[in-house]
């Protein structure tokens, strides 16, 4: 894979020589190699995740998944959606840095992170379109054959929607410079940071709204994870989350897509990642604390000496509080590879969190309680594969990690 | 940034924020007691299941399942039976209650369906759109009751509950479980009607009554009543869901809104100014 990409920063050019179609075309092509390793693991997922989508539409949702009368939401939404969206928080988060508060340190990494957030929001809210029984009025929220206004899920919806389409905007500069379109890159430019505050307004509600949607399962859901803080706790939580999630992402398309990384971002990158740590460890203080208020103001602390007790202190202080500990090491040492590892430990945390409040904590009193079936995790790995398909696709393309040549001097 | 820009998001936030700020309107009604229901007297019924035999044949269901009740060991409806009569073992003998739609005044599974497929009529019942639902399931995730029900095995599935009979009920006829109940045990009327009678039954017959209408207050009320000899806990009832409506638990979120999608914006654009004002001019242009 690493040979792919080296000749990327010079392909663009031709566009505005030749016909623009005619170069579309031909992009579209596959470059590099067809057996890496990446490839030969994703490839036969992504095949038998067809296969098994196409069952899944033909004989419903029952015949490739473990969801009942009594859990009708699995992994599908408590981790494709649910979790994956916690995933992306670092597109509102950066570029909340970024363009409000114009710290310029952290501009190299803005466009791969959007693109990120970006393709997190397509692929892993998009993965609800499986989810859903009846896709074919997936429309129907949108186009007003009904509004359910009392609905979180209707204002998560929308959010989605406005949030992508905030996000395409953002990145869309990198699109016209890959096609060569002066003109209209310098329109979208403009647009840049009406989308950016309309994008970070939409985050906050809808990364609080996802929590929302499990205030409603108020008798269902142990207490220990249910309170009225679940929204305030989402949203704490995906800025770490974001955070955690940039820094390990960096670490993969730095080793991967090495060659076409920018001197600029290479020579900073040890700075942007005590940055982001140390936005991390702010973050998880405050998440901490506001865990330990809704514990003790809800008079739970009884709840701790039971087995889910046990499972939310796995959860609270060994996959938050001692990430946040390794995070404060590694800051402290300048020690990168300390910082990476507090990162993959934060990134695991998340998951835990979001999966013990949407999946595993809900009817914690049932005596057969759902798990995932293995069609459920064939499927929920195509949808990653094939985001990380559309991720390369994209950066062997579009300038991502580096400067447009042609456009460097109108950069900022 | 300059200028325009600023402006520019100004004008577009109130738009959005007034287009979600209908978000408070949420499920009910003006006249709960109007709401029609039905009072379900546990001590009157002996089991016969002529009301689940009604249902299927009233909603062109498969005939119900009939094999024998174990007690204590309550069966739940599903796709193709939307009630069931389940068997109790209690301190005063034996007791069959009825599981189906509690039909509730400020139902959880309305207030959340982002489409307004399940809706609560004026009349009482809740009833679903299949033209409107997407199958989210959001529903069945919310319901204290669990009574929404989903085809799994369908690649068109419907959301399945009692819907009351609202099509009998078009045409003026009581639901089919009501006309086929032999004890009297179960009476349809509007909520007024049905609480007066059971507050009456209590008091004429304090002896064979616990002083508690399930459903009077719970979850704010629900159209479905119930009456009973024993403590509900006794007949498989819920009774930890408190009297809060369901529609609240979401309702301050979604005050928050409208708030946020104002007030932020303008905020970010604030602080976004303030930092860039020592940009030079050309990187001004570039926001």
């Amino acid at each position: 894979m690493k040979n792919e990409h080296i000749q990327a920063a010079v392909v663009a050019q031709p566009a505005q020589k030749r016909n623009l179609l005619r170069f579309v075309l031909s992009e579209l092509k596959p470059k590099g190699k067809l057996l890496t390793p990446f490839n030969i693991i994703t490839i036969p997922i992504m095949l038998v995740g067809l296969v098994l989508i196409a069952i899944r539409f033909i004989y419903g949702l029952g015949s490739v998944t473990n969801l009942s009368q009594s859990f009708p939401w699995g992994i599908w939404v408590g981790f494709d959606v649910v979790t994956g969206v916690a995933f992306a928080g670092g597109a509102y988060s950066l570029t909340f840095i970024v363009y409000v508060l114009n710290l310029k340190k952290y501009h190299p990494i803005v466009r791969a992170t959007v693109l990120n957030g970006f393709l997190a929001y397509v692929f892993y809210a998009g993965a609800l379109v499986l989810d859903l029984g009846r896709p074919w009025h997936i429309i129907n929220p949108i186009i007003g054959n009904k509004f359910g206004l009392s609905s979180i899920l209707f204002l998560v919806a929308w959010h989605f929607l406005l949030y992508m389409l905030s996000e395409l905007v953002e990145f869309s500069p990198a699109i016209a410079e890959w096609l060569g379109l002066r003109r209209l890159r310098r329109i979208l430019k403009g647009m840049t940071i009406g989308a950016v505050v309309f994008g970070i307004s939409l985050s906050c509600l809808h990364q609080s709204g996802l929590g929302a949607l499990f205030l409603m399962a108020k008798s269902k859901i142990h207490p220990l994870w249910y309170t009225e803080f679940i929204p305030l706790l989402f949203l704490v939580s995906s800025i770490f989350s974001g955070m955690s999630v940039i820094i390990l992402e960096g670490t993969i398309t730095h080793k991967i897509f090495s060659s076409q990384i920018s001197e600029d971002e290479k020579a900073h990158e040890d700075e942007i990642i005590l940055g982001l740590s140390k936005i991390a460890v702010g973050t998880m203080f405050v998440y901490l604390f506001m865990q330990g208020i809704q514990l003790i103001h809800g008079q739970k602390i009884h709840l701790l000496a039971t087995s889910w007790g046990a499972l939310w202190l796995v959860e609270v202080l060994g996959f938050v509080l001692a990430p946040m500990l390794l995070y404060m090491q590694g800051i402290k040492h300048k020690n990168m590879l300390t910082l990476r590892i507090a990162s993959i430990w934060t990134i695991l945390g998340i998951a835990l969190n979001r999966l013990d409040v949407s999946v595993i904590a809900f009817k914690w009193y049932a005596p057969h309680h759902y798990y995932p079936s293995v069609s459920e995790v064939i499927i929920t790995l195509t949808v990653i594969s094939a985001e990380f398909w559309a991720f390369r696709w994209i950066v062997n393309r579009m300038p991502v990690f580096y400067e447009h040549p042609d456009f460097k001097d109108e950069a900022e | 940034m300059n200028r325009r820009d600023f402006l520019k998001v100004l004008a577009v936030t109130p738009v959005v924020a007034a287009a979600s700020s209908k978000a408070e309107a949420v499920e009910g009604t003006e006249y709960p007691e109007e709401l029609r229901g039905i009072l379900v007297d546990t001590t009157r019924c002996v089991g016969c299941r002529n009301c689940e035999i009604a249902c299927a044949e009233a909603n062109n269901l498969p005939y119900p399942d009939l094999s024998e009740m174990v007690p204590n060991k309550p069966m739940d409806t599903n796709p193709n039976q939307y009630m069931v009569i389940n068997l109790f073992e209690t301190d005063k003998g034996e007791s069959w209650v009825r599981h189906a739609c509690m039909h509730c005044v400020e139902p959880a599974c309305a207030t959340v369906c982002p489409v307004k497929a399940l809706e609560k009529l004026p009349e009482g019942p809740v009833i679903w759109h299949p033209d409107r639902c997407m199958g989210c399931r959001y529903c069945m995730m919310s319901c204290p009751f669990d009574i929404p029900k989903f085809e799994y095995d369908s690649y068109n599935p419907k959301i399945q509950k009692c819907f009351m009979c609202w099509h009998r009920q078009e045409k003026g006829e009581d639901p089919a479980c009501v006309d086929a109940c032999p004890q009297e045990a179960l009476m349809f009327g509007t909520r007024r009607e049905l609480l007066q009678e059971a507050h009456a039954r209590l008091a004429e017959h304090p002896d064979e009554y616990i002083q508690h209408i399930y459903g009077e207050y719970e979850v704010g009320g629900t159209g479905i009543l119930y009456l009973s000899n024993v403590p509900f806990e006794q007949l498989g009832f819920r009774t930890d869901l408190g009297n809060t409506p369901y529609t609240e638990y979401s309702k301050e979120f979604l005050y928050a809104v409208p708030m946020v999608l104002t007030i932020l914006p303008a905020l970010l654009m604030g602080i976004a100014t303030a930092t860039h004002r020592n940009d030079s001019k050309e990187t001004n242009a570039q926001g």
